[in-house]
């Protein structure tokens, strides 16, 4: 379907899964402000959360089977396939999210109904990142979701972790917005346009391949979004934010705000300097390598599963930066896939951690997990996929998806980053296998542990749907290949546009 | 490379060589004859009446904070209400999808108790 978006119908049209889920945040807003005081109110507003993410997720895939599509326009949302398939992935994370919160919330006693309109207003903020083309866009989706995740970063009121946390994303993440808001300065400076097709052609018609001030506001792009993806040297945040929050905003984080910062990044090399990677492709090079390499070395000294899970999420943001390194289409289908495996097998240990721990899960040692294997099988099974996922281990999603990645590289001839990324895997079975061992080779501390482990209502319904779909991405990963391919299809075409695009609203 | 950067690049070499100068300078040669009038803070004049470090309660910062998202929908509407003629119908809905949202938040503090102040 083609929509006309110099019309404000066309323009609201475009928009549609973005209205449709900040409309039922403020919803969900109210319904908080009336149900408040009520004992169940918090898993109340969960449930509204819940379907009005369903009916987002529905929204966009309509838009998506419909194939709709705004022809030439230099909008300032893009209606393409990658918008599809990341607002796709943003939501499904939200999806998991909300439902592995409803037991956590109440053992924890936090009881803020607001705890869902923020996740929801967040999961909006994302979808404004994945969809934007233009940095203003963009940047307002990501302050969008920032404020909602420092808020949610520090829910828990009690726990003076949480508060550091909160605080500590907070001066940081407000730091790395200043960067990227210079960045997108300096390159309005240097092309005086903010739309990404328009710096494109901006670049190509000015010949600015060598201007010192595009090369310094990409660079400042990519210190704001490495802060925000936690990428090595910016990563310094990640593991104290990551140990202090509640375990499923830490979920949320290492997943859909990941997934969000890098969609926006892909974008923006890709459909703002697609024509010109010798500006940014070295130093997207040498970021991939360091992550990988430092995220999982770092990984190897933890023994807290949670900051040995936000170690080894670093150092899949390595993983997911050679996708972006690769650039092409080939790259962008190789993110999405894993993307989509990523947040699969993220949420999911992180559920299992919230399910056998306590105390916010900050005291769970690796070896706490000991004998896990004889007290809940099905857990233990499923954490098993879980940890040989994220290594890539042959049979599971996180295989396929390094594959993938691997293969789009190689293609890109960038042998080197393709030798890293193998030895870099290899490392990080140094710490995801003991975890394995501690399950199913050590006998249980002493006889209460694990005694207090929720094995049911939606927690259960997380692990078990995300380790099926795991195996069943990894045996048969056609499907979603396919799905991947046609999200990234966009980026199919890196010829220099020859014309200025026309600007709806500029005659 | 770029030369025409040189003349900034020597400017800002310039001010941080001056600013470091005058520190390093007063620290060096100035007398310092400190009393106990001179060595406390200046509050425009009034005497001292206690440590900054004082806690205030959380209710001043939440007036504050709702008096800023309500002060930016002024912002807004001033220019608004000046090109008003020119901006039609498209701009009376776009105002109205702002103030619908504001409005939302409105309702949202009221009900949730953080304008009552006890």
């Amino acid at each position: 379907m083609q929509i006309d978006l110099a019309t404000p119908g066309g323009l609201a049209l475009s928009l549609l899964p973005e209205i449709f889920l900040v409309l039922w945040g403020c919803l969900v807003l109210l319904v908080a402000a009336w149900k408040h005081s009520e004992e169940n109110a918090t898993d109340l507003v969960g449930r509204i959360s819940l379907v009005g993410l369903l009916g987002t997720l529905a929204v966009v895939w309509w838009m998506w089977v419909g194939d709709w599509t705004a022809g030439e326009f230099a909008a300032m949302m893009a209606l393409d396939n990658f918008r599809y398939a990341t607002s796709s992935v943003f939501i499904i994370a939200s999806i998991l999210a909300v439902a592995m919160s409803f037991g956590y919330l109440g053992r924890e006693r936090i009881l803020i109904p607001e705890y869902y309109a923020l996740m929801l207003f967040g999961t909006a903020g994302m979808m404004f990142m994945g969809g934007g083309a233009d940095l203003i866009v963009i940047f307002i989706g990501l302050e969008l979701m920032s404020v909602c995740i420092y808020v949610l970063a520090g829910i828990n009121r009690r726990s003076v972790f949480s508060a550091e946390a909160a605080l500590k994303y907070f001066l940081l993440g407000a730091f790395a917005s200043a960067f990227f808001l210079y960045g997108i300065a300096l390159i309005y400076g240097a092309t005086g346009t903010t739309n990404l097709a328009l710096i494109d052609f901006q670049i190509a018609a000015s010949g600015l391949n060598d201007s010192v001030m595009i090369m310094l506001g990409v660079a400042f792009l990519l210190v704001g979004f490495g802060f925000k993806v936690g990428a090595v040297p910016f990563h310094m945040w990640a593991p104290d934010v990551y140990d202090g929050s509640p375990t499923p905003v830490t979920a949320y984080m290492a997943t859909a705000v990941k997934a969000a910062g890098f969609a926006a990044l892909f974008r923006i090399l890709l459909h703002g300097f697609g024509n010109s990677l010798e500006i940014w492709q070295t130093g997207v090079w040498w970021l991939a390598a360091i992550t990988m390499v430092l995220g999982n070395l770092f990984a190897l000294a933890q023994r807290n599963l949670k900051r040995m899970l936000a170690y080894s999420s670093i150092g899949h943001a390595g993983y997911l930066l050679v996708a972006v390194a690769s650039g092409g289409a080939m790259g962008a289908s190789a993110f999405i896939f894993y993307i989509v495996a990523y947040t699969l097998m993220t949420v999911g240990s992180f559920t299992v951690l919230s399910v056998i721990g306590r105390n916010g899960e900050r005291d769970v040692k690796i070896d706490d997990l000991s004998g896990l294997a004889s007290k809940h099988p099905w857990m233990a099974f499923a954490m098993l996929v879980f940890m040989l996922s994220l290594l890539g281990f042959p049979g599971t999603a996180g295989f396929m998806g390094k594959w993938y990645i691997l293969a789009a590289v190689l293609k890109a001839d960038q042998l080197s980053l393709a030798v890293v990324l193998v030895v870099a895997s290899v490392i990080s079975a140094g710490f995801y296998l003991p975890v394995v061992m501690a399950m199913y080779m050590k006998p249980t501390t002493d006889a209460d542990s694990h005694r207090n482990a929720i094995t049911s209502g939606a927690a259960k319904w997380v692990v078990i749907g995300t380790a099926l779909a795991l195996l069943v991405f990894g045996v048969w990963p056609n499907r979603l290949a396919d799905v991947s391919a046609n999200g990234a299809d966009n980026f199919r075409q890196v010829s220099p546009i020859t014309t200025p695009l026309s600007t709806p609203g500029a005659e | 490379m770029k030369t025409e950067y040189i003349a900034l690049l020597m400017l800002m070499g310039l001010v941080v060589i001056t600013a470091l100068g005058m520190l390093v300078g007063s620290h060096f040669l100035s007398a310092r004859r400190p009393t106990k009038v001179k060595s406390t803070p200046y509050e425009s004049g009034i005497p001292v009446l206690g440590g900054t470090r004082e806690r205030f309660s959380v209710k001043f910062y939440l007036v504050a904070m709702l008096f800023i998202v309500f002060d930016i929908e002024t912002v807004f509407m001033i220019p608004w209400g000046v090109s008003f003629r020119q901006l039609g119908l498209f701009g009376l809905i776009e105002m109205l999808v702002f103030v619908l949202i504001l409005l939302v938040g409105f309702i949202y503090v009221w009900k949730r108790g953080a304008l009552e102040w006890d």
